[in-house]
């Protein structure tokens, strides 16, 4: 019986190898070849909304974009990954798409914790990755040719955050809190030194990875009265944070950076958030005149609003298939090198402004945004004010 | 060290330690209660758990669609909920003991804690399926009763909102329930008796089937209970966060001794103020040295220090004795 079964087990082995098989070397062999881009981006989980705008924005532009590639014989397609906003998920996507020769470039990530581990993966084989909304410095602070990005800096974003709190909102006590990320942690310590520096006082600092229920940490706080309370984090566990603190009575103002760039926000927390602050390093397609077009163009093909940062994951693709073109001179398949290397040369007057790498592949000129939630209706995000605008240089050097 | 906010804020820690025992101990009782009959571990009881809440989420959600939820009193919605996330758990409880538990229950015992375990990932996926396909969500919200977000404030740091004293009416109601109906009833003299020897049960005209169905119809229905209360509390449920809670009220079972009734409610408590206790004082007491995020560690330090000095729970294990 056993016997029996064994060789059932290597039979059914032996077809699917042989079906599989051919299918597989026939891919590449349409035309002189295909071209493939992914995206890595949450699509399933509680951050899909904006794991999902990354990918549709991609998609857009691959889209719009491809025909000059087409031209030249290529077939030219998009691959979405799922990383679930987790590292270990992440990683091994990224070794599949370093092991599928054909892809030649990466959109992605959304959460700089999974970008980081990943972009170590694609480094080994010089796979060009250009983030639309990485904004830990520590994703181009490594120095990694092939690693780009289109957003802003934390390093940045945290000081405005608290020059805004310190100026605007005329706090003197701030209590921050984080989500242990690598992206969250890491903007609220920018955040809680430049408002030491300001002479704020922090009266609490804390890590937590509990996403119901936050009374004990709202017990303290509270007791402590802070002006501004800060959530270095995403949206999906900030939300219910900033619920449950206004009904247990909390005061303060909220005030957070990017990661609460998204509808689920109110969705989630409803009127509790209503006129708090954030920063972000990727404005609403109402300010930038270019991106208004892209906006309606999204709606109609997807039937819903671009949620932020796939504005940047268009810009993020149209650079990467310009820089395919671009590399693949002569309409011969361009080396994943060649790619990178011209991604880091590209420039692009992108709907998100104009676009440069510098010599780390941060963006030359970045934008800064500090806006208000408007309304408690998730489908109004869109109409959130913005209150200040910012351009500023990526640092120069890393401190290492 | 500030010694006027860490006497301040300990009314308060105290009644969020509650509220979070009372909910591990609504939890802890479907642990309990299977481990008390058939001593083995329901490890799906957490998927069993959240399910009430989602179940009550849909309800609710129903109402308000249908303009009903701001129409009824609130009492009256909260009671719609309850009833319904209680049946809709107890009722999977029973299913899932009937497909997965039954045919295996002469099998050695890892086999049955396996086939739990593969029926907590397979219940996590289901609920995400289905509300990806029903909703298009992730993340689902309890919609907001105004009434039960009401406040009093007793002193400047403590203050009650309605809602949490429902959910501290609510679960000790339902423990004095169970408490009656275990203790005070037929159908609980023959729970009692098939949780002592099944085979002397059965030969006393007593259906041994239908006996542990409704232990986990009764144990499933609190969980639900428990999982629309979280849900209400919390305001926010995703189909992966009954898997801590309901980690923890197993912890909670054994620490109060598992198999034990009084012994979950008592564990529950325990692990509840332990973990308020440790994450709010923490870092107001090691100047933010260790944090909130430190307060399961220390939660379960003292559970293992309370297992060393009484292994079998703080009321004692209950395993039917073998003549």
């Amino acid at each position: 019986m056993i016997r029996h079964r064994i060789h059932l087990v290597l039979a059914l082995a032996a077809v699917l190898a042989v079906a599989l098989g051919p299918v597989a070397s026939d891919l590449g062999a349409q035309g002189k070849g295909t071209i493939k881009i992914a995206t890595q981006s949450p699509l399933s989980g509680g951050q899909a909304a904006l794991g999902e705008g990354i990918k549709l924005g991609a998609q857009l532009a691959i889209e719009k974009s491809k025909a000059a590639l087409e031209k030249q014989g290529f077939k030219v397609d998009l691959v979405p990954f799922d990383d679930q906003a987790k590292p270990d998920v992440g990683v091994a996507n990224a070794k599949n798409i370093i092991a599928d020769k054909d892809i030649l470039a990466v959109i992605g990530h959304l959460n700089s914790g999974v970008a980081i581990p990943s972009s170590e993966v694609y480094k080994e084989v010089s796979l060009a990755m250009i983030s639309p909304a990485n904004t830990n410095p520590v994703v181009t602070d490594r120095g990694y040719p092939s690693v780009n990005r289109v957003c802003g800096r934390d390093d940045v974003q945290g000081v405005v955050g608290s020059e805004f709190a310190h100026a605007t909102m005329k706090a003197k006590s701030v209590y921050i809190i984080h989500d242990k990320t690598p992206y969250g942690q890491g903007v609220a310590e920018f955040f809680r030194d430049d408002a030491k520096k300001k002479g704020l006082k922090v009266v609490g600092f804390e890590g937590t990875e509990e996403k119901s229920n936050f009374d004990p940490i709202i017990t303290p706080m509270k007791a402590q009265n802070p002006d501004v309370i800060y959530f270095g984090g995403i949206y999906d566990q900030a939300a219910p944070f900033f619920k449950q603190a206004r009904e247990k009575g909390v005061k303060g103002k909220f005030l957070g950076p990017d990661g609460m760039d998204s509808s689920d926000l109110t969705k989630i927390a409803g009127k509790a958030v209503v006129g708090m602050y954030y920063t972000s390093a990727a404005g609403p397609a109402s300010v930038l005149p270019k991106a208004k077009a892209f906006s309606e163009e999204f709606k109609k093909k997807f039937g819903k609003n671009p949620e932020p940062y796939a504005a940047e994951a268009y810009d993020a693709a149209t650079i990467a298939i310009k820089a395919i073109e671009a590399a693949a001179k002569g309409g011969k398949l361009p080396s994943r090198e060649d790619v990178a290397t011209a991604v880091r040369k590209a420039k692009l007057a992108g709907i998100t402004g104009d676009i440069e790498f510098d010599a780390k592949g941060d963006r030359k000129k970045a934008l800064y945004f500090v806006l208000q939630v408007a309304s408690e209706d998730p489908g109004k995000w869109g109409d959130n004010k913005i209150v200040k605008q910012l351009t500023i240089a990526a640092p120069a050097a890393a401190k290492k | 060290m500030d010694v006027a906010l860490l006497i301040g804020i300990f009314p308060q820690v105290l009644l969020d330690g509650i509220i979070l025992g009372f909910m591990y101990a609504l939890i802890a009782l479907g642990y309990t209660m299977v481990y008390g009959v058939l001593e083995f571990i329901n490890f799906a009881h957490s998927e069993i758990f959240i399910v009430g809440a989602f179940v009550g989420v849909e309800v609710m959600l129903g109402l308000k669609s249908a303009g009903l939820l701001d129409g009824l009193p609130w009492p009256v919605v909260l009671v719609l909920v309850l009833v319904a996330g209680m049946a809709g758990s107890g009722l999977l409880a029973v299913t899932v003991e009937r497909v997965a538990y039954r045919p295996l229950r002469n099998a050695p015992r890892l086999i049955p804690l396996i086939s739990a375990i593969g029926i907590s990932f397979f219940l996590q996926d289901m609920i995400r399926l289905f509300e990806s396909l029903w909703r298009n969500a992730f993340n689902l919200v309890y919609p907001t009763l105004d009434a039960l977000n009401l406040r009093f404030e007793l002193t400047e740091t403590l203050d009650v909102s309605v809602k949490s004293l429902v959910v501290i009416g609510g679960a000790l109601g339902m423990l004095w329930a169970l408490h009656m109906i275990v203790n005070r009833t037929k159908v609980g003299t023959a729970i009692r008796a098939v949780a002592e020897d099944q085979a002397a049960a059965s030969l006393m005209g007593i259906d041994v089937n239908r006996i542990i169905s409704l232990t986990f119809l009764i144990g499933g229905a609190m969980g639900g209970a428990a999982g629309v209360l979280f849900g209400v509390q919390y305001g926010l449920i995703n189909p992966y966060s009954g898997f801590i809670p309901g980690l923890k009220a197993f912890t909670a079972a054994v620490l109060g001794g598992i198999g034990n009734i009084p012994g979950a409610m008592v564990g529950g408590l325990v692990l509840g103020l332990l973990e308020a206790f440790a994450a709010s004082y923490l870092s107001l007491l090691t100047g933010g040295a260790f944090g909130a995020e430190y307060k399961d560690i220390l939660a379960f330090s003292i559970l293992i220090l309370i297992l060393i000095f009484r292994p079998k729970g703080l009321l004692g294990e209950v395993v039917r004795e073998r003549a």
